[in-house]
């Protein structure tokens, strides 16, 4: 067998959430990495240290001295249009809050993972969902908005990996994995993505004219800032910004639909709840109570058009999130009072059990829709 | 003699460097940024890296050192300078890579950002802009404020019960395995730019060659700060802040 047919063989692995990050990266041809170490998410970091991607794909992997510190690397990198990641949990994220602003602004690309623990404060280090609206609503200062990815398998870790790097170079714009400490830290089987090679220098500068890799006598000066003293300028930049946001919303959204075709009630969940809520909706579907779920891949750009449809063809529905409620507000505005949403949830690190799931469709949902009728 | 005759090349002892913009100064009349930005150009002009070097800016008055240079810059949340060139340096290794920062910005706010660069050694060359003040947000108390300085934050002088003492970041820098050279420098004098310029390009030639971090402070006047004329300021410098931050090499490996 030649080496070609070799590579081409889809390879089978089983791992982390967090390792198959790490693999992707390498294999998308990421430039460079730089995080800090925090629970639930250091195997990134470890698993990256420990393949020296430098050896291989010349792949730049740094741990630096703080959160602070990796993500206004990553805006360094980004700016020299190199691929360029980091990763953290919860409250190392909040950290990076201002770098994120700034890179947003500046329009750079770059990825940025969250693995959510349970918050707030420095909180717990099992899974959460609870920086939903940290993710989607902004977290940093002023108006902009981070793609979000919301991976339910440790395929989609390595997927969405590669996927991010092609959403934040198409739309110049930085892009946020939001997993949680289940998909982490979980081991499944994963395909991992074939080997890119890193794009080499003339190839930036095709791709990435305003990248600052050293100014040719042909060109003006290159400069990355997110900085204008002039109100209406700055007003500019925000219109570019929105109008972007908004092309984002028209061409992006991914969501995933189980059951769903007879549903009379649907739930709606990401992430590790939306693996439970699958289970819960099997199960309702065993007791004849019509179930189906719908899950947002994108959290923004978020489904709110598949939802709103939903909302003129089932009778109730059910957001289920390890928090206290957030993407159920984006439910809500979609749904607009057409028919009733409730919410389950927990919160602080604990994941809902599919059992507890079902009871609270059939009691928020199934029975209220009885006694309507 | 003739106008014509005395504009030939064999007369030519000085010209604005080329890699220096016509852009109008924002500076304050006074200011040492402008003459240390006018060496920086001379430098990566007779180095030949207009094509190679990236710059980081800082948040403060240089915020807009990008508009007077002609070559690529980012432009950095406060005090993030090191990391970001951390990064630019390490992706991309044969580029002359240099931060241009205040005290605030350094010493205070980017304290752990400067630490951390410098102790890892990265080849970046640290061009430190200390003028003991907040000189944009309209002279507020700096990290490098004397003992006994007045400034808008410390109206009546800076006291050590209140405030704390000046930080001596330099000196610290020197300590720090990571640094190759580490020199304190003025602009107040015909004398002192020529040694700044030196020291600027050996700190620009270390980054090159891979020997770590240079660091190369310059001790500065903000005159509307200092509340000064600009020639009353270059006197107090010389009176207060060279005491407190003496010129000279630190350290030259």
């Amino acid at each position: 067998m030649n080496d070609t047919k070799k590579k081409n063989i889809e390879e089978v692995r089983l791992m982390k959430g967090n390792e198959a990050i790490a693999h992707a990266a390498i294999r998308c041809g990421c430039d460079g990495y730089f995080g800090y170490p925090i629970t639930p998410q250091s195997e990134i970091m470890e698993t990256l240290m420990e393949l020296e991607p430098w050896n291989t794909t010349g792949m730049v992997v740094l741990q630096a001295e703080s959160e602070t510190a990796s993500i206004n690397m990553v805006y360094g990198g980004a700016g020299c249009g190199k691929k360029s990641m980091t990763s953290s949990s919860s409250p190392g994220v909040s950290l990076m809050q201002e770098g994120i602003s700034y890179i947003a602004c500046a329009e750079l690309p770059c990825v940025i993972v969250n693995v959510m623990r349970g918050g707030p404060g420095l909180g717990t280090i099992q899974p959460s969902q609870a920086d939903y609206f940290q993710s989607v609503k902004g977290g940093g200062h002023g108006d902009y908005k981070l793609i979000t990815l919301a991976p339910a398998s440790v395929q989609e870790m390595a997927d969405h990996t590669v996927m991010a790097f092609d959403l934040a170079f198409k739309y110049l714009t930085p892009v946020l994995i939001l997993a949680d400490g289940v998909i982490g830290q979980m081991m499944e089987k994963v395909i991992l993505p074939p080997f890119q090679p890193r794009m080499i220098e003339e190839e930036i500068r095709e791709k990435c004219p305003w990248a600052t890799l050293g100014k040719p006598k042909s060109r003006k000066p290159n400069v990355i800032t997110s900085l204008s003293l002039e109100a209406e300028e700055m007003e500019t930049i925000n219109i570019r910004l929105q109008a972007k946001y908004h092309k984002i919303e028209e061409n992006e959204v991914l969501y995933e639909e189980f059951s769903c075709d007879d549903a009379e009630y649907l739930i709606v969940a990401f992430g590790t709840s939306a693996r439970v809520c699958q289970k819960a909706v099997e199960m309702a579907r065993a007791e004849g109570i019509k179930a189906g779920m719908l899950r947002p891949i994108t959290l923004f750009p978020f489904p709110t058009v598949a939802i709103s449809n939903h909302a003129n063809k089932v009778k109730g529905m059910l957001t289920v999130e390890m928090s206290a409620g957030q993407m159920v507000e984006d439910v809500r505005l979609a749904v607009n009072g057409r028919v009733p949403v409730e919410f389950y949830g927990r919160m602080g690190g604990i994941v809902p059990s599919p059992d507890e799931v079902l009871k609270a469709l059939k009691d928020k949902i199934v029975k209220q829709q009885l006694v309507i009728n | 003699m003739t106008v014509n005759e005395i504009i030939n090349p064999a007369n030519l002892v000085y010209e604005k460097p080329k890699v220096m913009n016509d852009t109008p100064m924002h500076y304050c009349p006074g200011c040492s940024h402008g003459v240390v930005h006018k060496l920086i150009a001379e430098i990566i002009e007779e180095m030949d890296f207009q094509e190679k070097t990236i710059g980081i800016a800082p948040v403060g008055c240089a915020v807009f050192a990008y508009k007077y240079l002609d070559i690529d810059w980012q432009q950095a949340a406060h005090g993030r300078a090191p990391a970001l060139a951390t990064a630019v340096k390490r992706l991309l290794p044969d580029r002359l890579v240099f931060t241009y920062q205040g005290d605030g910005d350094l010493a205070a706010i980017g304290t752990a950002e400067t630490i951390h660069a410098a102790n890892r050694g990265e080849n970046i060359a640290i061009i430190f802009i200390n003028n003991g003040i907040y000189g944009m947000t309209g002279g507020q108390m700096a990290p490098t404020t004397l003992v006994g300085m007045k400034s808008s934050t410390s109206p009546n002088g800076r006291t050590v019960p209140l405030n704390g003492n000046p930080l001596d970041i330099t000196k610290l820098l020197a300590q720090l395995d990571g640094t190759c050279y580490v020199t304190r420098q003025s602009v107040h004098t015909v004398g002192s730019v020529r040694k700044t310029k030196k020291a600027i390009r050996k700190a620009f030639e270390n980054s090159m060659m891979n020997k770590g971090t240079s660091v190369v402070e310059v001790v500065s006047t903000c005159n509307s700060g200092w509340k000064l004329t600009p020639e009353a300021s270059n006197d107090w410098m010389v009176e207060n802040m060279f005491p407190a931050y003496p010129l000279g090499d630190l350290k030259d490996l």
